[in-house]
């Protein structure tokens, strides 16, 4: 029977807002080089805004009419702790908004995951008199705050996956240069979404969703002092399996989301009263390519404090040049 | 050194405590069922009322060899021969195909529907490409497999096997052929055995039938069909409960049977249900003669109306008099009072939607790259099913009736959608944003809630314990749709009680077709 048909979508097209997960604590904290002192709490906010309207339905870079500019905002409270000098904890939560310019599709809102990292640094050796080396470990974790809707990308707040990761970060530098590179791993629970069955590269009776792992990698160089820090940084997400968002099909949360990224982090730390203690963050992103995400450019500030419970001022002393 | 001794206890606790266990493979709910072992063979079902057939007889399928020939011995040889040296692939395809075939035939219809469900993306210059059953395979894929789409693939399919098991039982019985286990007791029985006869094999006829009407209407699928049509006779055959010459006849009489139905649906109106831009434009100025506010494609770029004249399709219970007869009165005035209020209902409910009423839009949404919502009770009903241990043709009955509601729902609602032209709650308020995607088509009447009430009304005749958990699913899918955002109260209420209606044509038929 010749059967032609018009089109309808019940569902507008879009795709995942942006790597929610991976730089969502980014100040100075699960994956910089940086050491707390011991009994040093620093406990700070960050507010970032991303926003896209062009992404990768898998491959293909296009737009989306109904969809316009997709925006998150997102205000991350976090806390570092100082167990000793060369261990350290980081917690964090983010409250996240999401938003959609044009078509019919309503935002959502909500806190988000609770991520966790115990930070260790079992190398730091100083080579000659002006250069160290620093090696770090972390293992970390993150699990699903409320419960919020993960099958509604792009405007879902997150994937509601738990993950558990490893993270080794290498550090060098000579006087005030400094090279970071920082390699993760990334192991992604299961997910129950609110649906019965559904489609990815073949069809599913279920409402479990496997989740791909993912590694990322990221590169940061840049100049350090004990009151500045400016510094560039390529990231690059890369999720081991997935599947890519068929032609005009919504996004989903198995999806292969890639992302190769550039930035810029800039931070200073007042060392005098009365602001000795309070550091001032400021950061740039931009997707250059990536693949089901948005081409995201976020762009975030944040405010830090830190708590000396040692009560032994070490004036002057950042911690990263700290050595035995 | 001792700090790092500590930070190391401290970090390897850690470690052990985040890394857990890795297996993540999902499967499928309906992946390890039991064989199929009928409490009931139903050795009447040659009698039933058949849906498009005239006879039983129509087809004819020849008399088997009898079971002490050297041809039959050869039929024996060959199950042997594949009991012999079964793989463990091939152990578990018998294992799939043993817990049903109408079951297993369902479930390949839900998976291409859910596969071709995808609306095709706009040209360069803002206009909408449309899919072509004479040049399937180019993009846009033919079929875009939306609701109305769907529901009568589903229901041609589902009706299709219905006819061809009545035609099947009617030569079972006629011949009266045992099954191979039986004839020659060192054939094993690999799935469960029973005392059918087995020739025209019911299995192969259902891949014949099924096989035959998949491929036109899923026309890319061709090769996949054609590969699973083997998979379901090897396994018949390798599972010792039918000998190659039962498959064989099988299969034909199942085309054969297809092919009545496929000449049926090529004269249903299905395929000019797409309209033109006159028949378009023609919508809009009745609805503005009326003093209405016409419907608009709120999609950028506007995308033409759904299949607009889906409400002429011929439908299997309903004509096109009763068609008429079920519409309902029109929906309040666009410019009115009520209507006003209607807006603010809709907007009130989209903005305090509970998590519970997300979970219900998410779970009733059944949109874009889904099964449809007549998928949906499709898969609602075979899980009930197996619960039934019904013989295939029974199975064949019920799905076909709860099949051909669907359909006969789409034409309905189509038919109501389009005469009143009514605008969504978005359209009468742009500050109404919705909780899934808005649906490109008339407001009035709820396709949820047709599609809902028909299913629950004639899946509540067929399993009367679960009629009371039918109707509470259907009120469900109708308020997702008002909690999302895209229809209004008026819509839903109306939409379930035109549904029920239909509903009963097919409880109606269910009633005298004397399977009861």
């Amino acid at each position: 029977m010749k059967k032609r048909t018009f089109l309808i979508t019940f569902r507008m097209l879009a795709v995942v807002a942006l790597i929610l997960t991976s730089r969502q604590l980014q100040a100075q904290t699960d994956d910089d080089a940086l050491m707390m002192a011991k009994n040093n709490l620093c406990v700070g906010g960050t507010y970032s805004h991303s926003s896209w309207n062009y992404y990768w339905e898998g491959t293909y870079h296009r737009n989306n009419q109904n969809l316009g500019t997709v925006t998150t905002k997102m205000v991350s409270l976090m806390g570092i702790y100082g167990i000793n000098r060369h261990l350290a904890v980081v917690a964090g939560a983010p409250y996240i908004w999401t938003d959609a310019s044009s078509g019919v599709l309503h935002g959502m809102h909500g806190v988000q995951d609770l991520s966790g990292w115990l930070k260790w640094q079992p190398i730091e050796q100083r080579i000659g008199a002006n250069s160290k080396f620093s090696l770090f470990a972390l293992v970390g974790g993150s699990v699903p705050l409320t419960n919020y809707l993960a099958d509604y990308l792009p405007l879902s707040i997150g994937l509601h996956s738990r993950t558990a990761s490893g993270r080794v970060i290498a550090d060098y530098q000579l006087g005030h240069f400094f090279m970071t590179g920082v390699g993760t791993y990334t192991w992604r629970s299961n997910i129950t979404i609110d649906e019965q069955s559904y489609y990815t590269t073949s069809f599913y009776e279920t409402n479990q969703v496997q989740m791909p792992n993912t590694t990322s990698w990221l590169f940061r160089t840049g100049y350090r002092t004990n009151r500045w820090i400016v510094e560039g940084l390529l990231s690059d997400m890369i999720t081991l399996g997935g599947f890519d968002i068929r032609k005009n099909d919504m996004p989903f949360p198995s999806n292969r989301m890639n992302a190769l990224m550039a930035g810029a982090h800039v931070k200073y730390e007042f060392h005098s009263k009365p602001l000795k203690g309070l550091s001032l963050t400021a950061d740039g992103n931009y997707t250059i390519t990536g693949r089901n995400v948005g081409q995201a450019t976020t762009i975030d500030a944040g405010i830090f404090y830190i708590f000396d419970f040692a009560h032994k001022a070490k004036t002057g002393e950042t911690p990263t040049l700290k050595t035995r | 050194m001792r700090t790092h001794i500590y930070s190391l206890c401290l970090f390897s606790a850690f470690l052990a405590m985040t890394i857990s266990a890795c297996n993540k493979s999902v499967t499928n709910v309906n992946s390890n069922l039991g064989p199929l072992n009928p409490a009931n063979e139903d050795l009447n079902a040659g009698t039933w009322k058949l849906i498009l057939l005239s006879r039983p007889d129509t087809f004819a399928v020849a008399a088997p060899a009898a079971t002490n020939t050297p041809a039959y011995a050869a039929d024996l040889n060959t199950i042997k021969g594949y009991q012999h040296n079964l793989t463990s692939d091939q152990r578990a395809q018998i294992k799939y195909w043993s817990a049903g075939s109408v079951l297993r035939w369902n479930e390949t219809m839900r998976g291409l529907v859910a596969k071709y469900n995808l609306p095709p993306y706009q040209l360069s210059n803002g206009t909408y490409p449309i899919p072509s059953s004479t040049n399937p395979f180019a993009y846009p894929l033919f079929p875009f497999a939306n609701p109305p789409y769907s529901a009568r693939a589903y229901a041609y399919v589902s009706a299709a096997q219905y006819d061809a098991l009545v035609a099947c039982w009617h030569y079972k019985t006629l011949y009266n052929r045992p099954a191979p286990y039986t004839v020659d007791s060192t054939v094993q029985a690999l799935a469960a055995k029973s005392s059918l006869p087995s020739y025209p094999s019911e299995g192969a006829v259902l891949a014949g039938v099924t096989a035959e009407m998949m491929q036109l209407l899923f026309p890319d699928e061709i090769a996949s069909i054609r590969d699973k049509l083997e998979q379901a006779e090897f396994s018949l055959i390798a599972s010792g409960a039918a000998a190659p010459s039962d498959v064989t006849a099988g299969e034909a009489l199942g085309r054969q049977v297809a092919d009545a139905f496929i000449a049926r649906g090529r004269s249903d109106k299905a395929g000019s249900a797409v309209g033109n831009a006159t028949i378009w434009a023609s919508f809009v100025t009745t609805a503005q003669a009326n003093g209405q506010t016409p419907w608009v494609s709120l999609e950028t770029p506007a995308r033409p109306p759904m299949l607009p004249l889906f409400g002429q399709v011929k439908g299997f219970l309903l004509d096109s008099a009763d068609v008429v007869a079920l519409r309902p009165g029109p929906p309040p005035s666009t410019n009115s009072d009520s209507m006003k209020q209607q807006v603010q209902q809709a907007m009130n409910t989209v903005k305090n939607a509970t998590r519970d009423q997300l979970s219900l839009v998410q779970f009733w949404a059944d949109g874009a790259g889904t099964w449809t919502p007549a998928g949906h009770w499709n898969y609602i009903a075979a899980q009930d099913f197996i619960t039934q241990n019904w013989s295939e043709v029974r199975w064949a009955r019920n799905m076909a009736l709860l099949n051909m509601a669907e359909m006969d729902a789409a034409i309905e609602c189509w038919y109501i959608k389009y005469y009143y032209f009514n605008p969504r709650p978005t359209q009468m308020d742009p500050i109404i944003r919705t909780l899934t995607g808005i649906p490109n088509f008339p407001s009035y009447v709820s396709g949820h809630s047709m599609f809902s009430a028909a299913a629950a009304t004639i899946l509540g005749h067929i399993m009367p314990s679960r009629a009371q958990a039918y109707q509470a699913m259907a009120q469900d899918a109708a308020n997702s749709r008002i909690y999302a955002g895209i229809h209004f109260n008026v819509d839903c209420e109306v939409g379930m009680t035109v549904g029920q209606n239909v509903g009963n044509y097919a409880v109606q038929r269910a009633m005298s077709d004397g399977a009861e």
